[in-house]
């Protein structure tokens, strides 16, 4: 059982969190507002849960406080597509949609894993997760098939997004389960879902990599970080 | 001093309110999973509702005040995640305190049975999330109210 492994999927939700919480106050609708924040409050919960069973399995005494608010951009193992900042509101609902339908075939097969503490984090995630697929999915479809304005901003932004969609599925032997064998579902569930929404998917199969080995993180990744860890890197053991 | 049994126990946190919805309690919630003791220490196995709902911290301050007050001193309340709560969980006494308060309580079917304040069947959708994570947003169409619908999860 790989530690990184457990950091991966902590991660992710972290950071996919944090950029969602950016959203607090700002959204273009209350209703959007509170869902946003919702969204984020789980995968904060999820991230506590992977990175404390992290920190026990790593055994040196790091804590999911001491993962989340001590590491550098360049410990982090999440995926590139999560760190790519909120820009419009087309921009964030197509990277959720994404990283969604991702993650929910990424917790079915942790579900199953034999190591039983990672498969009970999988249960409880992907109750949650089915609901924010659901979400995304049903917000991807309304606007693709909204005005003339929504439509084009969600095909710009399903096309300025696409190239991060392959490293969820690179093979590597850190991950918890193998991410390749997912591709297939996601893909059904995708391409199903732009097919109901007029968006095309994009032709080029091209994809960034380094978020989830941290060998080349975007630069996006270390001005989020810088907010989100100032106030424990300043004031240390602060509590309140 | 002697030991209460489990039963009483059961009762004692019977008595505790939910912080978010108070006319419920966390046994009604389904949230309290064991009581045991274990020699002279008493366990409490507490799951949450949502992996981050911020309640969960007061929820076990709530349970650890209501026992010390019970005079129980040994006290160990343990985290369970899995198997993953669910609404079925949630007493039929919980599902119809949380109706008369004004929360449509879950349903199988995905959606409010109907209007908590008129009992019309005419409903919309507002918003898939509301006041707390477990909860979403509804309207009547024909009273016009907005209320809250406990998310069926």
């Amino acid at each position: 059982m790989s530690v990184i492994g457990l950091i991966r999927m902590g991660d992710n939700t972290l950071v996919l969190g944090q950029r969602l919480s950016e959203w607090c106050g700002h959204a273009p609708a209350l209703e959007e507002d509170i869902a946003l924040a919702n969204t984020a409050l789980d995968l904060i919960g999820q991230t506590q849960l992977w990175l404390d069973l992290a920190g026990q399995r790593e055994g040196q005494g790091r804590t999911a406080d001491t993962l989340a608010y001590t590491r550098d951009a360049w410990d982090f193992r999440n995926l590139l597509l999560v760190e790519q900042p909120n820009r419009d509101f087309a921009v964030t609902m197509t990277r959720q949609f994404l990283f969604d339908t991702w993650h929910f075939e990424a917790l079915q097969a942790l579900i199953n894993h034999a190591d039983a503490d990672i498969s009970a984090i999988a249960q409880k995630s992907a109750k949650e997760v089915t609901y924010h697929r659901e979400r995304s999915t049903d917000i991807v479809i309304a606007l693709g098939n909204g005005t003339e304005e929504s439509h084009d901003r969600m095909q710009g932004a399903l096309d300025r997004l696409w190239p991060y969609v392959g490293e969820m599925f690179a093979q590597d032997d850190d991950d918890l389960t193998d991410m390749s064998v997912l591709r297939d579902a996601f893909d059904v569930h995708v391409s199903q879902t732009l097919s109901e929404s007029t968006l095309t998917k994009p032709d080029s199969d091209f994809a960034h990599q380094g978020g989830k080995t941290g060998t080349r993180h975007s630069e996006h990744l270390g001005h989020m970080l810088a907010t989100m860890q100032v106030l424990p890197r300043n004031y240390p053991g602060a509590t309140w | 001093m002697t030991r209460p049994s489990v039963d009483q126990v059961w009762a004692w946190l019977d008595q505790v309110p939910d912080p978010e919805i108070p006319v419920i309690s966390l046994v009604d919630l389904g949230i309290i999973r064991n009581v045991t003791w274990q020699g002279d220490t008493l366990e409490v196995a507490v799951t949450p509702t949502y992996s981050g709902c911020p309640a969960t911290s007061v929820i076990n301050l709530e349970i650890e005040a209501s026992l010390r007050a019970n005079g129980i001193e040994n006290l160990s309340l343990k985290r369970q995640i899995a198997p993953p709560w669910t609404t079925d969980w949630l007493s039929d006494s919980g599902k119809a305190k949380l109706e008369a308060y004004g929360i449509a309580p879950p349903q199988a079917a995905g959606g409010p049975q109907h209007c908590p304040h008129c009992k019309s069947t005419a409903l919309e959708r507002i918003s898939q999330f509301g006041s707390t994570p477990c909860k979403a947003q509804w309207r009547c169409t024909d009273c016009l109210e907005p209320f809250d619908y406990f998310k069926c999860i």
